[in-house]
């Protein structure tokens, strides 16, 4: 896949796991995090970690999502008792964050650390290598204070420890602090090099006596790179972010698409929504729903809907009757047709007329439904053996008696989205 | 005849003279670069080597109508020392082998351009390639690309699907669009827009959708505005990353002077309630000039010619071809009719356009469909319905589906002759065999290829010998005297040490189950006939288990239905000795293992047990 979010706590976890082996022996952090989700048993948990009831604690979701001060989800400076009420509150129950609403599950409680000077520390990846960024005024909005930020690139091949971190800082760093610091920030560049990071954020951390505390994080790693990095990563899941709430349908398709080789992805934006989509193709998929929202359609665009890497005639069978199931439950509430595009780009090596063999099966199958919501299906497709899957689909139209339009790589892929929206 | 690399201007990366090595034995995909090349006429095909980890030799594949074969490497050093006129690598290693391989080829001195076909190679690893590449000037196309394509000179792997769309596409000869999209997928889509609204492709190259792509939209276009062949360019970029605002840098500082078309997809990013991944790695709206509408915003600010929506792309490029056609700037360059192209046997057999003649024929399974299938019967049904051993005999060796008595009685003798000891010679060979350390089933032939006339061939000769006489009319007793006068033992007749007073308890179980059950047992009542008579001649010329397996298995033959004809038919190909070694083959491997587990040494013949009888001298001739 890519860059992917992992939880706070698992960032936690691996930075005190790992901290004698990349960053200092000198100074550490003592990783008192624990993660709660809905099957956690809070008081066993207190057994098994004795400080949770005799500190004070911190408590926030754990969901990949930030702004958590400003959306009041901490509670900071509480007991075990006070931590379990506050979640206990919260547990199963939907949250709306900015514009995104989902359900929350995972909760991150750490030993809470008085202190009075916040630091500012990430790590990010660019093309020619990484960038270090240091400031000595963490714990607000970075960009508000971006002119106090030391900015250190480290080449690809560059060695962090031949890099002199400590002149770099910058001026206003405590004169004691700062060989501690560069310490800290060189462990923590060997830490996000070693073990396959692609973006670190610690805003901010504190120094405790002799402890250092990163009091939030933010951490991307790279997935691609697990073959690599198994054994330091260890059984490291990566949760869906925050507002991915899926539906029944979203998530038998999911399951689909994970049992299978091919590609099949489904995303219900409007269940009221008239436009339809079925596309093969990733970037295809993309341009049709951009092309919809383009022409300003936008509120009714239905789904975002996309197959590709060869599916088996069952595999389209099993996406195009979810789709269809999603799109015929209701007549289109001003009473206007309802469109269902069948796109594509040309394919490569895909069987177009074995693909659409699948979703002739599911439309035959609707053929009253679809009639129930007056729908019009609009197909373009090129690729090896369409001649003969465009075919099949206009010979389906005149057995059902749909209007099913039928058109090639002779017509410029998006074109039938113009044609649907100007039909109806 | 290995010759240097041609000498390329730096802004060519594949012409028609351009010589590949690819890496990983992916036969479909080098022969459709070999079928590009042969469309575009070529006049050598494009790809010298191919580098497959686990064999060499040489690959056998198509150039046109004929046959040719591109020798095949262990290891890229080897192919790139034999064939320095390969200055580009098609890499379809996997996500893991991606990176060492791609680096090793950065790393020759041969080498100017790799392809990474892989999706999934980690980000710091081709951050690393990046860094090689860029010390050593030179190129990577990818990863996660299906790669590019030279029109009428040279195409990377599967660019550009089947050859019909690539006629359809005109790409068998150069246009004068030259094309840069981060999607493979969509490549074919640009080729397809481009050929219906210009003069066609020059060049298309897709770099990939990873993060980091090895080589980026700004370096292509570069090499494109260098180019005299390129009249025009055209960008599809997308949502996620910040490279689309290197183009616009490149714009405003006067690198890049060409016609722009361009179009970043994902506009649609902004109706998505929360980030959605879309296909690719690096589709991912972060910051809000990493969106497609920022970007398009942007490079439309730039001066490059940007439609409303992908809807007008086609609209967009073909206005621009027109105009520069108009101003008298470039001329469109011809449509060339390709070769006829040899259709695949495959493909003209799944459209019913060609047939020919079986070399073979095979009446008794079917491994083709669904399920295995034995004489029309699936598997799982000869499981539910238990049908045995015996039964699945049946189905392959006579084809019939048996009574439940003869599939029985084939696995009663099956169990009864399975074995008969160490000493025999067969079993004795193969232990013999096994203790000289050779492997079981080079040790199983050892104690098969023993059994013959003398050896576990009573069973054959039996049925031979009984079957001739009772079908040709003669008595019981016309046979024993026949026989005798040619001087022939009767085949299953006699025992070592049982007779008609200690008589053979597994010839009594045979013949009481062939009695009770067979409605024919005239070859097993002749032969008891005949031992009627030897028996008053000898005591113990008894009808052996051999022969009364031998007679009573043509008994069930024909009780099963087969003429006469065509039991001696089944007895003339051997049908008996497959019994046995159907058999004793149980009993060969049980002694093979038992030899093999008691690590038993090498066997060597005692001297004390061979009467040396060799003379003084031999017989001089004279």
């Amino acid at each position: 896949m890519a860059q992917r979010g992992i939880r706070e706590f698992d960032g936690k976890k691996m930075l005190a796991n790992h901290w004698a082996e990349y960053i200092s022996k000198d100074f550490s952090f003592p990783g008192k995090v624990v993660l709660v989700d809905p099957e956690t048993k809070l008081d066993e948990l207190a057994k098994e970690h004795s400080w949770l009831g005799k500190e004070k604690l911190v408590v926030k979701p754990d969901q990949l999502f930030g702004k958590r001060g400003k959306h009041g989800l901490i509670a900071a400076n509480v007991s075990f008792d006070e931590a379990k009420e506050w979640i206990a509150e919260r547990m199963n129950k939907e949250t709306t964050v900015g514009k995104v609403t989902d359900t929350l599950t995972h909760f991150i409680i750490e030993s809470y650390v008085p202190h009075d000077k916040e630091f500012y520390v990430a790590i990010k990846s660019a093309r020619e290598g990484d960038t270090i960024y240091f400031s000595n005024h963490g714990g607000v909005d970075i960009e508000s204070v971006w002119d106090t930020v030391a900015e250190i690139n480290v080449a690809i091949t560059e060695d962090v420890d031949k890099i002199d971190i400590e002149g770099k800082l910058p001026k206003d760093t405590p004169k004691e602090n700062k060989k501690m610091l560069a310490d800290f920030i060189k462990g923590l560049f060997r830490f996000y090099r070693n073990l396959g990071y692609a973006y670190l954020e610690i805003n901010p951390f504190v120094i405790s006596g002799k402890d250092i505390v990163p009091l939030d994080l933010v951490a991307r790693i790279d997935d691609t790179a697990v073959f690599e990095f198994m054994s330091g990563w260890g059984d490291l899941k990566f949760p869906p972010p925050f507002g991915r709430k899926v539906s029944e349908e979203e998530a038998y398709i999911k399951r689909l698409d994970n049992k299978s080789g091919a590609s099949l992805k489904l995303t219900v934006l409007n269940p009221k929504g008239r436009i339809w989509t079925m596309v093969a193709g990733g970037g295809s998929s993309v341009i049709y729903a951009d092309t919809i929202v383009d022409l300003g359609y936008r509120d009714e665009l239905a789904n975002y809907g996309e197959y590709s890497g060869n599916p088996s005639t069952d595999e389209t069978y099993e996406y195009a009757k979810t789709v269809l199931d999603l799109m015929t439950r209701e007549k289109d509430a001003k009473g206007r047709t309802k469109l269902l595009l069948i796109g594509g780009g040309i394919a490569n090596f895909t069987d177009v007329a074995k693909t659409f063999k699948g979703i002739i099966m599911a439309l035959r199958e609707y053929k009253d439904k679809l009639k129930g919501v007056d729908a019009r299906i609009y197909v373009r497709r090129g690729g090896p053996n369409y001649q003969e899957g465009l075919e099949n689909m206009k010979k389906l139209g005149e057995e059902l008696g749909l209007p099913i339009e039928v058109y090639g790589p002779e017509t410029h892929m998006t074109r039938i989205v113009n044609m649907a929206l100007e039909a109806s | 005849m290995t010759t240097k690399a041609k000498k390329r201007p730096d802004y060519v990366l594949m012409d028609r003279d351009t010589k590949a090595i690819v890496f990983g034995y992916q036969q479909n995909a080098i022969q459709r670069m070999l079928d590009f090349d042969y469309i575009c006429r070529r006049e050598e095909p494009s790809v010298v080597a191919i580098v497959n980890p686990t064999r060499d030799g040489l690959h056998k594949c198509f150039w046109g109508t004929k046959e040719i074969q591109v020798p095949m490497y262990k290891t890229l050093e080897q192919a790139t020392k034999k064939h320095p006129e390969a200055d580009l690598m098609v890499n379809f290693a996997s996500m893991r082998s991606a990176y060492p391989s791609t680096k090793e080829a950065l790393e020759t001195n041969t080498i100017r351009t790799v392809a990474i076909i892989a999706e999934g190679v980690p980000e710091h690893r081709t951050k690393e390639l990046i860094k090689i590449a860029k010390d050593r000037d030179k190129w990577i196309i990818g990863p996660a690309t299906v790669g590019g394509i030279v029109a009428g000179a040279f195409k990377i792997g599967n660019t550009a699907g089947m050859l019909d769309n690539i006629v359809a596409s005109k790409l068998h000869r150069p246009g004068s669009v030259a094309y840069v999209s981060k999607s493979g997928g969509l490549s074919n889509e640009l080729n397809n827009i481009i050929a219906n609204n210009t003069d066609g492709v020059c060049e298309g190259v897709a770099i990939g959708g990873d993060r980091y792509p090895g080589s980026t939209f700004l370096d292509h276009l570069l090499r494109y505005e260098k180019n005299p062949n390129v009249l025009m360019m055209v960008l599809l970029g997308e949502v996620g990353g910040a490279d689309e605002y290197d183009v616009i840098d490149a714009i405003k500082d006067g690198r890049l002077k060409k016609p722009l078309v361009a179009w970043c997809i994902g506009t649609c990013s902004k109706v998505f309630p929360a980030e959605v991944q879309f296909g690719h790695a690096g589709a991912r709206a972060g910051a809000e000039r990493e969106t497609a509408d920022a970007k398009n915003k942007a490079l439309k600010e730039a001066g490059v010619i940007v439609p409303d929506t992908f809807d007008d792309f086609d609209e967009k490029i073909k206005q621009t071809f027109d105009k520069l056609v108009k101003s008298g700037k470039h001329t469109p360059l011809p449509d060339v009719e390709p070769p006829k192209i040899p259709i695949d046997y495959a493909v003209a057999v799944r459209e019913g356009i060609i047939r020919k003649p079986t070399q073979f024929v095979s009446t008794i399974s079917d491994d083709r469909g669904e399920e295995l299938q034995y004489y029309g019967i699936p598997i799982s049904r000869i499981f539910e319905e238990k049908w045995g051993l015996g039964g699945v005999i049946g189905l392959l060796w006579f084809n019939k589906k048996l009574p439940k008595w003869a599939a029985e009685f084939i696995e009663m003798v099956v169990l009864v002759t399975a074995d008969h000891g160490p000493a025999v010679s067969g079993a004795h060979n193969a232990i013999v065999a096994a203790r000289a350390g050779k492997d079981l089933v080079s040790a199983l032939a050892s104690g098969l290829l023993t059994i013959g006339p003398r050896f576990g061939g009573a069973v054959q000769g039996s049925a031979d010998h009984f079957t001739t006489y009772l079908y040709q009319g003669s008595e019981p007793a016309f046979m024993v005297k026949d026989m005798k006068g040619k001087n022939v033992n009767i085949q299953g007749i006699g025992h070592r040490i049982k007779s008609v007073t200690n008589p053979d308890v597994r010839v009594e179980i045979i013949r009481d189950y062939v009695n009770k059950n067979f409605p024919i047992t005239e070859t097993l009542d002749y032969a008891l006939e005949v031992e009627k008579l030897t028996t008053s001649k000898r005591n113990n010329l008894i009808l052996n288990v051999d022969g009364c397996i031998g007679v009573s298995f043509c008994d069930m033959l024909r009780s099963i239905g087969y003429s006469r004809e065509e039991v001696r038919e089944f007895v003339d190909l051997g049908i008996l000795n497959a019994l046995f070694v159907l058999g004793r083959s149980i009993g060969f491997i049980g002694h093979i293992i038992d030899q093999k587990r008691q690590k038993a040494e090498l066997y060597r013949h005692p001297w004390d047990d061979i009467l040396y009888a060799m003379p003084d001298e031999p017989e001089e001739v004279k």
